[in-house]
């Protein structure tokens, strides 16, 4: 069976929005944010609540840019870090669109992505739909790691969790780039228990989807731009060019990873590189799509990592698991 | 000078216990919480074969400020209780010797609890 | 692929963690603590006269200053350079106390701060408890067969 899925109808990106906080805008990425609110807060007393407001934020300013109220929506599919995907279900109760809630770990992006473009692909009659992610540094350690204030030291190859957020109005326009093939990922044994080296049990999952992609679909790799993962880190992204110079020699000069470009690599204390679902949605947002726009890519595989765990299963010493979906984006030109 | 040199026996001391628990977490699987846990039993061990009070003199505050000095203080508190107060000081010694420590800990986290709130990390 | 190649390919590309610079870091730091905390033991200790008072009175101001500067929002910005210089003093165990009560205060004054504040303080309590019992029992028959003897 092919697992690829080739998309018939017209779903193309017709507006992003990419939302931020401090070390967001101060990375190599902070001027072409749609919004950053330098207090982390976006005006909230929780940092769950932040992280909801800022998926409101995204998916809002999106809607603006399309020219679109939330009404002619037919969908909207999301999700976020908590615990049971709170923040997105309660940042965005108040559009009163339908909403499917999906959780991928860091790989949640893509996944909200592509539900989204197999919906839009089986219903001829949804013109507008829309996927927001989002993740909030210190809601998220809270969640997996320890509390904000305590003490203690990261280990180098431990990453960055983003406060970053991303929404996409996907629709029926002649407008680029386009979403053009899906590919749902495998649960890939990531051969490691240690929380802090997310990026090296994700690459395992990364390299099994890009090389099923291309032995599935025949496709060469000189048809592409460019090969971009979500957040695989420094750890990561040195795995997965070894692997696919291994499998798929050439492709590796293809990868780029949007967790090495969220913030500054050399000056900037963040170890292996940014991680949350926050990162590869505000990257595509602000820098993929935008560049695919001014013809400076015109055809990459995009394809947000998630590591597969819980607080618990870390303290029961179980493996990582990585997950991998993957979307084509490309121009018609 | 005796004070001088005493300062800088218990830097050293501090200084010696504080490295060895950063290699046991650097070089080996052990988290900081384990850390904590296992100085603290260290702390009643060392009190319990009498090299606590062997080491306090010369080292002062570098052996009891680090959480040895917790666990010796549990293991004094044992002690003592049962020299005073016969069997029950197996159960009692332990915490009202250490009562102090904890409950300021304690209540210093309630009330930066009601008065703080966290701020997001920076790098 | 196996599971003994990911691990090797995780190993290989992981970065080292700087043991030595870390190693440094926590010895300056520790006897900074502890050398500020002898001289504090001597200025009570010439005041009160009592060694054993003064020497709780020592871990009290460090277990307050631990605290406060988590208050403050400053301890893990030192601790990200002392590492075990401030874990294992005092100080990390306030830290660790009031750390994880201001994080849950907004999950409830009594169910949040009230069972999470033991999160690290609880089985510091515990083993240090469970190891005092054990002694205790040891110490208490030791005792017991001295005094028959």
């Amino acid at each position: 069976m092919n697992r690829i899925i080739k998309l018939k109808r017209t779903v193309s990106f017709c507006s992003v929005a990419a939302v931020g906080g401090y070390e967001e805008r101060r990375g190599p990425l902070g001027e072409r944010f749609d919004f950053c609110d330098m207090t982390d807060t976006f005006g909230q007393d929780t940092f769950e609540r932040a992280e909801g407001e800022m998926g409101k934020l995204a998916l809002n300013t999106a809607l603006t840019k399309a020219n679109l109220s939330h009404n002619e929506l037919s969908l909207l599919v999301a999700g976020d870090l908590q615990n049971q995907c709170v923040g997105t279900s309660l940042g965005l109760s108040g559009f009163g669109v339908p909403f499917l809630g999906v959780y991928g770990a860091c790989s949640t992006c893509t996944e909200a992505l592509l539900v989204l473009s197999a919906m839009m692909e089986a219903h001829a009659d949804m013109r507008y739909g829309a996927a927001v992610t989002t993740s909030h540094n210190s809601a998220a350690e809270r969640q997996f790691r320890t509390p904000i204030e305590y003490g203690g030291q990261r280990a180098p190859s431990a990453q960055w969790t983003s406060t970053a957020g991303g929404a996409f109005i996907l629709g029926r326009d002649e407008r680029e780039p386009r979403i053009t093939e899906l590919m749902v990922g495998r649960i890939v044994d990531g051969g490691t228990t240690d929380g802090s080296n997310m990026g090296g049990a994700m690459s395992f999952a990364a390299a099994d989807t890009i090389i099923s992609y291309f032995r599935e679909s025949g496709a060469s790799i000189t048809d592409f731009d460019a090969i971009v993962t979500g957040d695989l880190g420094a750890v990561g992204s040195d795995i997965l060019r070894e692997l696919l110079s291994r499998e798929l020699p050439g492709s590796e000069r293809l990868h780029t990873d949007c967790g090495l470009m969220l913030y500054d690599m050399k000056n900037s204390d963040v170890h292996s590189g940014a991680s949350g679902c926050g990162t590869s949605a505000a990257t595509l947002a602000a820098h993929f799509i935008p560049e695919m726009r001014e013809k400076k890519y015109r055809r990459i595989l995009f394809l947000s990592t998630g590591a597969l765990m819980s607080p618990q299963s870390l303290l029961q010493k179980q493996n990582i698991a990585g997950i991998a979906p993957l979307i084509r984006i490309e121009c018609s030109q | 000078m005796q004070a001088i040199y005493e300062i800088i026996l218990a830097a050293l001391m501090g200084g010696a216990l504080c490295t060895v628990a950063q290699l046991l977490i650097d070089l080996t699987s052990l988290t900081p919480a384990r850390i904590l846990v296992l100085y603290v039993s260290l702390g009643v061990l060392v009190y319990a074969v009498g090299l606590y009070d062997l080491l306090l003199p010369i080292f002062g505050m570098g052996i009891s400020i680090p959480l040895i000095g917790f666990g010796a203080a549990i293991g004094r508190g044992v002690r003592e209780t049962i020299i005073s107060e016969g069997a029950i000081g197996i159960l009692s010694g332990g915490l009202s010797a250490a009562a102090a420590g904890v409950t300021l800990a304690l209540i210093m986290g309630l009330l930066s609890a009601l008065i703080f709130k966290p701020r997001s990390k920076r790098m | 692929m196996e599971a003994n190649e990911k691990k090797r390919l995780i190993k290989k590309h992981s970065p080292h963690t700087r043991v030595l610079k870390n190693a440094v870091m926590s010895f300056i730091f520790g006897s900074i603590i502890c050398g500020s905390g002898q001289i504090i033991f001597r200025l009570l200790q010439s005041y009160i006269g009592d060694a054993r008072a003064s020497a709780t009175l020592v871990t009290l101001i460090f277990i307050f200053i631990g605290s406060a500067l988590t208050g403050f929002g400053v301890f893990d910005r030192i601790a990200r350079h002392a590492g075990a210089g401030t874990l294992v003093p005092v100080t990390g165990f306030s830290n660790a106390v009031t750390s994880e009560a201001m994080d849950s205060e907004s999950e409830g004054t009594v169910l949040g701060v009230g069972s999470k504040i033991f999160t690290v303080a609880g089985p510091v309590i515990l083993f240090g408890v469970a190891s005092g019992v054990v002694y205790g029992i040891i110490f208490f028959a030791a005792r017991l067969i001295a005094q028959m003897l």
